[in-house]
């Protein structure tokens, strides 16, 4: 390692940055006999970047050289940028020593292609190998698979990973022709075929003998772009969904578009980034992955995309009244999941409290929930003062729209002064 | 009548000690002090209670009929938090959970328990805070050295965290605020201090570049410089990450030197 490492390391990383997955979820091991690294089960984030976002993983590319030209990524080959590669031994080194330090949780390496998807695989691979036979290094792995990358070279990384993941990255067909030409649709499922298949084998074998070597254990994951194309948050909600349908499906990422690529027609003018839109996709998300919803609950053909102005979940009781006021000492856990400003563990504390007398609202308060929102839908030992049925849902939702900040305020009007 | 207070040696044994303490001798204290915490100016009754082991095993023993190990170690958790309010808190939980026929810890409409839930949960977070922000650094002669400053003393809940997952190396963790560290020989982890003149060197957290090794000094600029290049300058939210990285953990942490 030297002063080169460095030049490398900076190019690299500025490559890889926009990918937003850095999860180190999903599974637990104890270190292996002699050597380093244990995985948590829970995600550990070792430091946060000056735009708030979690560094768990060293998130790194192997190279930045490509021979696609993908319209919306930062390293296609039409761009003018400097190119570098790092040695799998480099490598593998310095995520050993960036490790030893507590700096990082583990590995994400992905890669531009090189030559073609299976010598790109190949390459990847022989990090993966050294890390945990060399070093034998037995923290946290995500590697990307490489579309076009053959069956056979998935199935030895999936030994040796912790996570694998393919990036959709655009979340219709019809768009990633028009972006990416030289990709196709289908050859980005197939790689999340051989992973899926591969888990569930893996699965069928341990049942027989439980030192049957683990697949993939912490399941896949995928990115997708927003707002670099008219897709609707509809379309992007369905597919999220479809994809957390099957079995081994654990994150879909959203990535509001950065303009990278500031000269291409193909692409809007972006002032700046859909963040609002990204932020409220994840709670979404969230509501499909923990709350029970389904994603017609949350977008249908009338309101084809989020509101922007409040959560998806008040968005959802002010569109179902009906549903409410539901009274915490009673309701089943599902419901009162459903009520904006009740969390999960606000919920879970109401169900195991309520057993030793009926709730009031001051304990709920304390248990956490958002007595602010949550007021409008539910009822405990107090009667409720207004629900949303008195108050009709278009009041209750002009308490929450979020009012222009006071920073903001035009300058050019002119202020009254009272008295 | 003026205040009941017990005084103790601030230890959990002497704590459990004034639990069967106070049922033995039926009187119940107002205030739990340490033995040498000042006097308050109250006229108050005041009893120095023993720590003895016996006492306190037997204590512990009818809360483990009554608790589940959860729930035990959430105690010990507030224990380990040093906050003031803790002892008399302790006190009420345990009286409230021997006094009622089955344990309480359910319940979360009681001010006690959900008192105790709250410390415990803040601590857990303390002892997290540190997993994630410790930063080691390799010494000349092989040991990996973190100095840390916790808020509550949680230094004894990372340790089997650091044990498992630096197995090969040796390491110290050092609490700069409380001037004891753990030590990982290869083999068992155990308590260590310094000379006075070593830990008034030690509070500042930073070792002369002599004693580090060879290439610490490179991949503490490496990390640096990566951790620089990651962020996305379109979506600068420093206040994002004051949330998610108080302050109070930047002291020790190589990139945010």
């Amino acid at each position: 390692m030297n002063e080169k490492t460095l030049e490398k390391l900076k190019i690299l990383a500025d490559a890889a940055k926009y990918d937003v997955s850095c999860a180190s979820s999903g599974t637990s091991h104890g270190s292996a006999k002699g050597g380093v690294g244990t995985a948590a089960g829970w995600g550990i984030c070792h430091s946060f970047t000056a735009d708030g976002r979690c560094v768990s993983l060293f998130k790194i590319m192997l190279t930045n050289h490509c021979v696609y030209d993908c319209a919306y990524c930062v390293n296609r080959r039409s761009n003018d940028v400097r190119r570098t590669a790092f040695t799998p031994d480099e490598l593998a080194e310095l995520t050993i020593e960036f490790y030893r330090r507590n700096y990082i949780e583990g590995l994400f390496l992905s890669s531009g292609i090189i030559r073609n998807p299976d010598y790109t695989m190949e390459q990847m691979l022989r990090v993966v190998k050294l890390l945990r036979e060399l070093h034998r290094f037995n923290g946290y792995i995500h590697l990307k698979s490489i579309p076009g990358a053959s069956q056979e070279l998935i199935a030895q990384a999936g030994v040796l990973a912790d996570r694998m993941s393919v990036n959709l990255e655009i979340p219709s067909e019809q768009n990633l022709k028009i972006l990416a030409p030289e990709k196709n649709y289908e050859s980005m499922f197939a790689p999340m075929r051989f992973i899926q298949q591969g888990m569930l084998e893996s699965a069928e074998d341990r049942k027989r003998l439980r030192s049957a070597p683990r697949f993939v254990p912490a399941g896949q994951s995928t990115q997708l772009i927003i707002g670099a194309t008219p897709d609707s948050d509809r379309q992007i909600l369905s597919l999220a969904s479809k994809l957390y349908k099957r079995p081994t499906f654990k994150r879909v990422y959203y990535s509001g578009y950065i303009p990278v690529n500031t000269s291409d027609s193909r692409l809007p003018v972006l002032s700046t980034a859909p963040l609002v839109r990204e932020n409220r996709l994840y709670q979404a998300d969230w509501l499909m992955r923990f709350y029970g919803f389904r994603d017609d609950e949350i977008v249908d053909d009338a309101q084809p995309d989020l509101d922007l102005e409040i959560d998806p979940k008040m968005a959802w009781a002010l569109r179902h009244p009906e549903h409410f006021p539901i009274d915490v000492n009673t309701a089943p856990y599902e419901m009162i999941l459903r009520v904006p400003g009740v969390g999960v563990k606000s919920a879970t504390l109401i169900v195991a409290s309520r057993r030793y007398g009926r709730l009031t609202s001051a304990q709920l308060k304390k248990m956490g929930v958002v007595m602010k929102r949550a007021q409008y839908f539910i009822v405990c030992r107090e009667l409720p003062m207004n629900t949303v049925n008195e108050l009709r849902p278009e009041y209750v939702r002009s308490i929450f729209v979020e009012k222009p900040k006071r920073k903001g305020e035009d300058s050019l009007q002119l202020k009254i002064e009272w008295g | 009548m003026g205040l009941t207070v017990f005084t103790y040696d601030k230890t959990f044994d002497g704590l459990l000690s004034c639990i069967f303490f106070a049922y033995e001798n039926r009187v119940f204290p107002d205030l739990i002090l340490a033995e040498e915490a000042q006097k308050s100016l109250f006229t108050e009754i005041s009893y120095r209670v023993p720590t003895e082991d016996e006492k306190a095993v037997r204590v512990w023993k009818s809360l483990e009929r009554k608790l589940s190990p959860m729930a035990r170690k959430a105690m010990f958790a507030v224990w380990l938090s040093e906050l003031e309010e803790t002892d008399m808190l302790l006190f009420r939980y345990i009286r409230k959970n021997i006094d009622a026929p089955q344990g309480i810890e359910m319940n979360f409409g009681d001010a006690d328990v959900l008192r105790c839930e709250e410390i415990a949960r803040k601590v857990a977070k303390d002892a997290q805070k540190l997993i994630q922000f410790i930063r080691f650094q390799e010494t000349a002669d092989g040991i990996y050295f973190a100095p840390v400053s916790p808020q509550h003393n949680t230094l004894q809940m990372v340790a089997r965290h650091f044990k498992a997952r630096f197995a090969d190396r040796q390491w110290v963790i050092y609490d700069t605020r409380r001037r004891f560290g753990i030590y990982y020989d290869l083999k068992t982890v155990s308590e260590i201090t310094f000379s006075e003149e070593d830990a008034e060197k030690l509070s500042s957290g930073k070792l002369d570049n002599a004693k580090l090794s060879e290439s610490e000094t490179l991949l503490q600029t490496l990390w640096k410089e990566y951790f620089k290049t990651l962020a996305i300058k379109e979506r600068v939210n420093l206040r994002l990450q004051r949330q998610n990285m108080p302050k109070r953990y930047w002291k020790y942490m190589t990139e945010m030197q």
